[in-house]
């Protein structure tokens, strides 16, 4: 462990989170209000909601779902199950009691419907928020964190201030030790020749070129490209020079691994995650919004989110707080008190990528000791998880395990 | 970074508006003094010099698409005339980054 400048809470499995969440988790979209109405009974408290939609099986859904609730930064867990939901609500159960954390499952159709499941709910919840109220934080050193990175709403100023300055954050923390994803191998077509030769070993480079080459097919199956109309906007004219823009979010380090959503970075470093199902095209678009590239960050252990923005996206994430860097002057003037990095001062010559970049490390320091992020203060808790299909990773994709 | 338009590459073919500039504003370029045909807003990119149909834009001194007709310098570069090498691009009205947009 390196000097220890964070706070966090220990858990069983031996990572520390930096937050001490009470989840409620409907298994359907059936169970989602009344999971909504029990959250909504703790406006002062940290409990979030999260949940999965969909009524048939998907195995992906099942492992996020999974992940999400033994976060570290999750200290308790409420499931809502409607009852005749296909989610296997036993398994899901049964791994966060693995965890060593207070799990309750309740079933809408055998607990007397709405008001009763509600009550029932709260009750719970109140009781899981003194349980974890007694944990007691413990040093954490930065080599303990896990840091993911995303660019949304992006625009021609996203490339040439936010995310260079955000790269130069990476660079920092992973010479601190922290583990750092970047992601949306869609929003790399156009970077995968460079972005293999900064691979570990050649064959962890062929397989980056191969991911980004995936997600090409599955684009070009779909007929659009990773690329927004705001974009266009924003003066970004094709999905290769946005994603040259993005690619400058991972910095400068060596790419240690490739990772797949729900893979937790078994070492420091910079590792990229691939979000593209594997297989035929099924269930449509792989991220069909920014969060759920955020969902799949944190299901990897991602404690924080550093998002850049240049057309101005407010949102924030469940489970752990998203800092966001605003890549574009003017959005920062229109937006303020929604951004925490104002990197349009790159533009504007009033700062360097390099002060820019040190500011972002040091604010993933103080929001991993409590404080909230501009989107956490202001309530956001986004969350959307939806259907998908990977298979394992392969055994040239973390070098570091061989 | 200095000056109205940014030269991120020495290999790049087009220019980088660091603030939003007026029509008719006035750059300078390696060929001479250019009138901008058009207002160009932040971020947006210029050609650096005359770009014939088919070629590479190199932006970061990498490729960002090709031309789909002739450019001249000072003129602006975006979708109406250049296109991906890879996916085409999805624009709504104000693709152009001046025209009102259902997405503004």
């Amino acid at each position: 462990m390196t000097v220890p400048v964070i706070h966090g809470y220990p858990r069983a499995d031996g990572r520390k989170g930096i937050r001490n969440t009470v989840l409620v988790a409907y298994l359907v979209e059936c169970a989602h209000f009344v999971a909504s109405k029990v959250v909504a009974g703790f406006p002062d408290d940290d409990v979030q909601l999260i949940g999965f939609p969909g009524c048939f099986p998907n195995e992906y859904a099942a492992q996020m779902m999974e992940k999400l609730c033994t976060h570290p930064n999750v200290g308790a867990v409420l499931f809502v199950s409607l009852g005749c939901e296909s989610f296997d609500k036993v398994r899901a159960s049964d791994a966060v009691a693995a965890s060593g954390r207070p799990v309750k499952t309740l079933v809408i159709q055998k607990a007397g419907g709405t008001a009763s499941t509600v009550a029932a709910g709260r009750d719970w919840v109140r009781g899981a928020l003194d349980t974890v109220g007694q944990i007691e934080r413990v040093p954490m050193g930065v080599d303990e964190l896990v840091i993911g990175t995303i660019c949304g709403g992006s625009d021609g100023t996203s490339g040439i201030s936010g995310n260079p300055a955000a790269g130069k954050a990476f660079d920092l923390l992973v010479g601190e030790g922290a583990a750092c994803i970047f992601e949306e191998t869609g929003e790399l077509i156009g970077c995968e020749d460079i972005m293999a030769e900064r691979a570990v070993t050649p064959e962890l480079g062929q397989e980056l070129r191969e991911s980004v080459q995936k997600a090409e097919r599955y684009y070009a199956t779909l007929g659009y490209g990773s690329f927004a109309a705001g974009n266009a906007a924003g003066g970004l004219s094709t999905i290769e020079e946005k994603s040259l823009g993005a690619y400058v979010k991972s910095g400068d380090s060596p790419i240690a691994g490739l990772i797949k959503p729900g893979d937790v970075p078994p070492t420091g470093g910079l590792y990229l995650m691939d979000v593209v199902p594997d297989g035929e095209v099924r269930f449509g678009f792989p991220n069909i919004s920014d969060n759920a590239e955020i969902v799949e960050m944190i299901a990897s252990g991602a404690h924080l989110t550093l998002f850049v923005t240049g057309r101005g996206s407010v949102v924030g994430s469940a489970i752990s707080p998203v800092i966001k860097i605003c890549a574009n002057p003017d959005t920062y003037r229109a937006l303020a008190g929604d951004m925490d990095v104002n990197a349009g001062d790159i533009i504007e010559g009033r700062r360097t990528i390099e002060q820019v970049g040190r500011e972002i490390r040091d604010l993933v320091i103080s929001i991993s000791n409590g404080i909230p992020s501009a989107s956490e203060a202001l309530g956001h808790r986004e969350f959307i998880l939806t259907y998908k299909t990977f298979e394992p990773i392969g055994p040239a994709c973390l070098p570091s395990r061989i | 970074m200095t000056g109205p338009f940014l030269l991120l590459n020495e290999h790049d073919n087009v220019l980088v508006a660091r603030q939003a500039a007026p029509e008719g504003a006035s750059i300078t370029l390696e060929a001479g003094e250019v009138q901008l045909a058009r207002a160009i807003p932040l971020a947006h990119k210029v050609a650096r010099h005359d770009i014939a149909e088919g070629t590479k834009i190199l932006k970061y001194g990498m490729p960002i698409g090709i031309a789909t007709r002739n450019i001249a310098a000072g003129e602006h570069v975006h979708i109406h005339n250049i296109r991906s090498a890879y996916t085409p691009t999805h624009a709504l009205q104000d693709g152009d980054g001046v025209s009102a947009g259902v997405s503004q």
